[in-house]
């Protein structure tokens, strides 16, 4: 039935009218005006890379959202609801929500009074060249290759609704995006971000509010999933999560609550710096603490645009969606096109062209947060250390001026003043060095997007690259902060094994499909669980080598930590504020909502 | 509300200008569709775009009035 009824369907979803074209149209002409305008903000190095430092904690904690509320977000977890049913929101809640108000209250203030400007930035100032040498590279590589999921996923999008070319669609989004960045840097992506912010929420709630009306309400979606489905529960938080078997997913509460919830969650939200870099960018320390606490508060509404459709989807379409794999081979709808699929279900001429907007407004801030992190890595991380080594080669700069400025060095890249009597390069060069990775990024991603079509879950793609970098970065850096034994050949060692031993899982699987017994703990874990578990596992080895290369090698001095470590830093006093001022108030009262949200839907 | 001091730029009423632009169009085409309804699609007896367009055409005026360009 389901391929029949597939295969009867058209190639094309729907055509758009005129007043869609414009409304698209608006849409791009809204974002390179924006890039262009800001382009004269974006001369400095501080502006191009740091936003100069200048944004609000609203403007920076959406425009936090936005850069993670990408293509893989809208399409990929609304595929994931219709595959695994309500299990996709834990990604929201306790796979997002703690771990983004602990950067808020216990993480902000060492990224911030550190003044690094990236997050491999915070790691050479706490262990050293190679760590952050080794963080920069894995991240470099991981954006370029998200960043080509985003670009592929979009075009699935646009050929699937429109019946536009593939190539055509990666080509055209891929430079609008490198233009608007690449003219305004940082401050560009981050006030596009929340304008697509709020038009991905303007497009998107109205699928979840016609479709709540259609199945009448909560209660006639969760009867209606029932009778289309029966005997699986897609509708239940935690209560099918006692065993591998009583889920849809394959994954045991402990999957979720330690490798989702403690190491993918806090790897993510706490130390990527496509994210962190958002809150980096916030004008003050309140802000800085402020922006992942009010952007906490939106995730866990996000469900309401994404997983609620895929839940409707299960419930309304007329028939079944399949797997990528199953799909490329007879012509069915897969579980990636059900947000597109619902869209065309509910929304006339108007509200298609803004829901399509929606859309590729979270394919441009994902790719946008993506390149320009890319951008600053690049450029901070690891250009600009291989001019100062070259230089200290050339006998131009002494070694441990070169260390210097790389402490002093923040914004202020040109500034080792006092320590060279010239500067290596100057800002200029930098904010041009900038501008030309972005380019560069860009060209890689979009190699990336043509590889990425050769897999057949996006996805779960994108979790095992997560698994793979930045769950042990998460035990790196929590380490460097909480923990002042730790020391530059504990953290390297550390990082290195926890990734090695992720990548080595992964292969390990890929070889032999039976070792997913070993690593998932069950034969039955599907992917998605699959990556819980190596993160899991990464996360571990990379605090035990930690500790115990730490324990073996000599400490810093405390003197050297002032300002990275907890217990060797004076954090600044909030002086006199009013209780509802102070974050951790609203951190609580965050948390308080996220624990009787799970209750409700246990 | 300049989000950035140095250009006074809002970007509050840029979003502003750009959800009035947007609600003006959705509400005009939800008004056409009245007469002029769209094949095959559910739930279009409760015409969404003329209420979903009203909203946010009011929203994007009442950010255009908060977040105007004030000059000191």
């Amino acid at each position: 039935m389901t391929m029949t009824l597939a295969m009867a369907l058209p190639a094309r979803l729907i055509n758009l009218n005129p007043v869609d074209w414009v409304i698209i149209g608006t849409y791009f002409l809204a974002t390179l005006g924006l890039g262009f305008y800001l382009k004269r903000f974006s001369e400095t190095g501080e502006d191009f890379f740091l936003a100069g430092r200048q944004m609000t904690a609203w403007v920076a904690g959406l425009s936090f959202l936005a850069a993670n509320l990408s293509s893989l977000e809208l399409m990929g977890w609304a595929a994931s609801s219709y595959e695994y049913g309500i299990l996709a929101t834990h990604w929201y809640w306790i796979g997002a929500v703690p771990a983004m108000l602990f950067l808020g209250v216990v993480m902000m203030p060492f990224y911030y009074i550190s003044k690094t400007h990236s997050v491999p930035g915070y790691l050479q100032l706490r262990y050293g060249e190679p760590t952050r040498m080794l963080s920069a590279i894995c991240f470099a590589f991981m954006t370029v290759l998200v960043s080509g999921v985003n670009m592929y996923a979009m075009a699935l999008v646009l050929k699937i609704m429109l019946g536009w070319n593939i190539s055509f669609s990666i080509w055209i989004s891929a430079f609008t995006v490198a233009i608007y960045v690449g003219l305004g840097g940082l401050r560009s992506a981050i006030f596009n971000e929340v304008l697509q912010f709020m038009l991905i929420w303007a497009g998107a709630i109205v699928i979840s509010i016609l479709g709540l009306i259609d199945v009448g309400g909560w209660s006639g979606l969760v009867a209606r999933i029932h009778a289309e489905f029966p005997g699986q529960d897609y509708t239940h938080l935690w209560s099918g999560l006692g065993s591998f078997t009583a889920n849809p997913m394959g994954v045991h509460w402990t999957g979720i609550v330690f490798g989702l919830g403690l190491i993918t969650s806090f790897g993510y939200w706490t130390t990527d710096f496509l994210v962190v870099q958002r809150v980096l960018a916030a004008k003050d320390l309140r802000s800085a603490q402020m922006a992942p606490i009010i952007a906490a508060g939106f995730k866990f509404c996000v469900p309401f645009i994404v997983i609620l459709p895929g839940l409707l989807g299960l419930a309304v379409l007329p028939y079944h969606l399949v797997g990528q794999t199953q799909a490329a081979a007879t012509g069915a709808f897969s579980y990636n096109e059900v947000l597109p699929l619902m869209l065309a279900r509910y929304c006339g001429p108007g509200l298609l062209g803004l829901g399509i907007t929606a859309l590729i407004a979270g394919f441009m801030s994902g790719m946008a947060g993506n390149v320009s992190a890319f951008a600053t890595v690049w450029t901070y991380d690891l250009h600009r250390p291989m001019i100062e080594r070259r230089a200290v080669r050339r006998g131009l700069l002494r070694p441990a001026a070169a260390a210097a400025a790389e402490v002093a060095g923040t914004g202020d890249i040109v500034g080792i003043s006092g320590v060279v009597p010239e500067p290596l390069r100057s800002d200029k060069h930098y904010v041009r060095m900038g501008r030309a990775s972005i380019l560069v990024g860009v060209l890689i991603s979009i190699g990336t997007a043509y590889f990425v079509m050769q897999f057949a879950s996006i996805m779960d793609y994108v979790q095992a690259l997560f698994s793979f970098f930045i769950a042990p970065l998460f035990g790196t850096v929590i380490l460097g902060m909480l923990w002042k034994r730790t020391t530059g050949a504990g953290g390297f060692w550390g990082l290195l094994s926890g990734t090695c031993t992720s990548v080595g899982m992964w292969l390990a699987i890929k070889v032999n499909p039976g070792a997913l017994a070993y690593v998932a703990l069950s034969s039955h874990a599907k992917a998605m669980a699959a990556n819980l578990y190596q993160a899991l596992w990464s996360g571990i080895v990379c605090v035990l080598v930690t500790v115990v290369v730490s324990l073996a090698t000599a400490p810093r001095p405390e003197a050297e930590l002032n300002g990275l470590v907890y217990g060797c830093t004076l954090l600044p006093d909030d002086g006199e504020m009013a209780l509802y001022q102070r974050p951790w108030f609203w951190a609580a009262i965050v948390f308080t909502v996220l624990f009787i949200g799970n209750l409700i839907l246990w | 509300m300049a989000e950035a001091h140095r250009s006074h730029f809002s970007i509050w009423f840029y979003i502003g200008a750009l959800l009035t632009l947007y609600g003006a169009l959705i509400l005009g085409s939800g008004l056409w569709q009245i007469d002029h309804p769209a094949p095959g699609l559910a739930l279009q007896n409760l015409h969404a775009g003329v209420w979903w367009g009203g909203f946010l055409l009011v929203s994007g005026l009442i950010y255009l009035a908060v977040f105007r360009p004030r000059h000191n």
